[in-house]
């Protein structure tokens, strides 16, 4: 055989690189690059490339996996409805970059959004910091505090189990809303990571999830059967789209 | 659904963020390719008729990111342009080389590039998820190559010559 005196083609100057050349031809190629340095400089080229590739994106790899790609999350059966509403929030965000406000129902207009989010969010500041009373009512008093809540808000007020998310109630007050009344949930992870329900009256009746942040907080407003909710968070929009995604399933499946 | 199957899916993530996060080249378009090509995975397991759940699953993700891309096509956004900086580890020239030498690509290239080089899959492996012949995943990826080379080598003399 003399494979040395076949020219060496480009297609396998590249198998040669990406190891999908035959063994026998490994020899001629590697004869054929001491001869032919242009040929060799753009195996470098290809080599110094690859390196590159691997330099930059290899970190991917290595970072934890986010909490919206769990399969276990993934694989439970989705409601159809909700899935539409997060679909297109999520849309909105890479659409809008957290400002794409897509609206369904012409009624839902931007000062209710901002009305709301902002009480929500100058209560969450004030209130997430506080260490020894955080909240009227503790956790431990679930039923009296839903029960509370119900009586003054005028609507069935349910604190939602967000175990899943690692989250427990540390209990709730009543807030002065926006035209009304407004219950104020707060959940704790056992690190102290803080999460906040708001919600009140709003004179929408359905609306998408909305993104609003402010200083190192964010928020998701959405509004079903004439409440608005404003779940109050950290800035990571994953876990807060996550932990939002908790409480409307809950509230939707109480038929609230 | 087997846990077996879950186990293997999820054992991909890792591996197909970092495909996505290449191919995108935004960090939350990325990971909802990689959702969505879960989501399908995880649904279609009686689809999965055995052979490599690795191919399989880089099979859904480049098909829905091209998908992605003709639904973008009609619509006037402009979200493509802004290259993320806060992307990776990449803070050295060469990273915001490669970066950019790869949104410069056509798509297809880009794919096979990305899944031969970066995925370490086989020729063969690229052919079956482009759906085309051996011969057109290798001439993609030449092209590919002398595209990156140009943009990467081309750039820097042309800044030097500055007078």
């Amino acid at each position: 055989m003399t494979d040395h005196n076949i020219p060496v083609t480009e297609d396998e100057l590249h198998a040669y690189v990406d190891n999908e050349l035959p063994a026998e031809r490994r020899l001629a190629v590697e004869a054929w690059l001491a001869a032919h340095p242009d040929d060799a400089a753009r195996v470098t080229s290809w080599r110094t490339m690859s390196d590159a590739l691997h330099a930059k994106y290899d970190a991917v790899a290595d970072e934890p996996v986010p909490p919206r790609l769990s399969v276990d999350q993934l694989s439970r059966p989705p409601r159809r409805w909700m899935v539409g509403a997060i679909a297109a929030s999520l849309l909105a965000f890479a659409v809008g970059g957290g400002v794409g406000w897509a609206v369904r129902g012409a009624s839902a207009t931007p000062s209710v959004f901002a009305n709301f989010t902002g009480d929500a969010l100058e209560a969450h500041k004030l209130y997430v910091v506080e260490v020894r009373h955080p909240v009227e009512v503790a956790g431990s008093e679930r039923a009296h505090l839903q029960q509370w809540l119900t009586k003054r808000c005028g609507w069935q007020v349910r604190a939602p189990e967000l175990g899943d998310s690692g989250l427990k109630l540390v209990g709730g007050r009543l807030l002065p809303g926006p035209t009304g009344p407004a219950s104020f949930l707060m959940y704790e992870t056992a690190s102290g990571e803080r999460f906040t329900i708001f919600a009140s009256r709003a004179e929408t009746e359905t609306t998408q999830m909305r993104y609003a942040a402010s200083g190192g907080n964010g928020a998701l407003f959405w509004a079903d059967r004439g409440v608005g909710y404003v779940v109050s968070g950290g800035t990571d929009r994953d876990r807060l789209t996550q932990v939002a995604r908790l409480v409307y399933d809950q509230n939707e499946k109480a038929g609230l | 659904m087997s846990n077996d199957f879950r186990h293997s899916v999820e054992t991909m993530i890792p591996a197909l963020r970092r495909y996505a996060r290449a191919l995108a080249r935004d960090t939350d378009i990325a990971d909802d390719l990689v959702q969505d090509t879960l989501v399908r995975a995880l649904r279609s397991e009686k689809l999965f008729l055995g052979g490599d759940l690795r191919a399989w699953l880089y099979t859904i993700l480049t098909n829905l990111n091209r998908n992605r891309r003709r639904s973008l096509a009609r619509q006037p956004t402009m979200m493509e342009l802004h290259d993320t900086t806060a992307d990776a580890s990449g803070t050295e020239a060469e990273g915001r080389d490669i970066s950019r030498a790869l949104a410069t690509l056509a798509e297809d290239q880009r794919a096979v590039l990305l899944l031969v080089v970066l995925e370490g899959l086989s020729y063969r492996d690229v052919a079956d998820i482009q759906g085309v012949p051996i011969g057109t995943v290798m001439s993609r990826l030449a092209r590919a190559r002398a595209h990156v080379r140009a943009v990467i080598e081309g750039e820097r003399p042309a800044l030097r010559r500055v007078k």
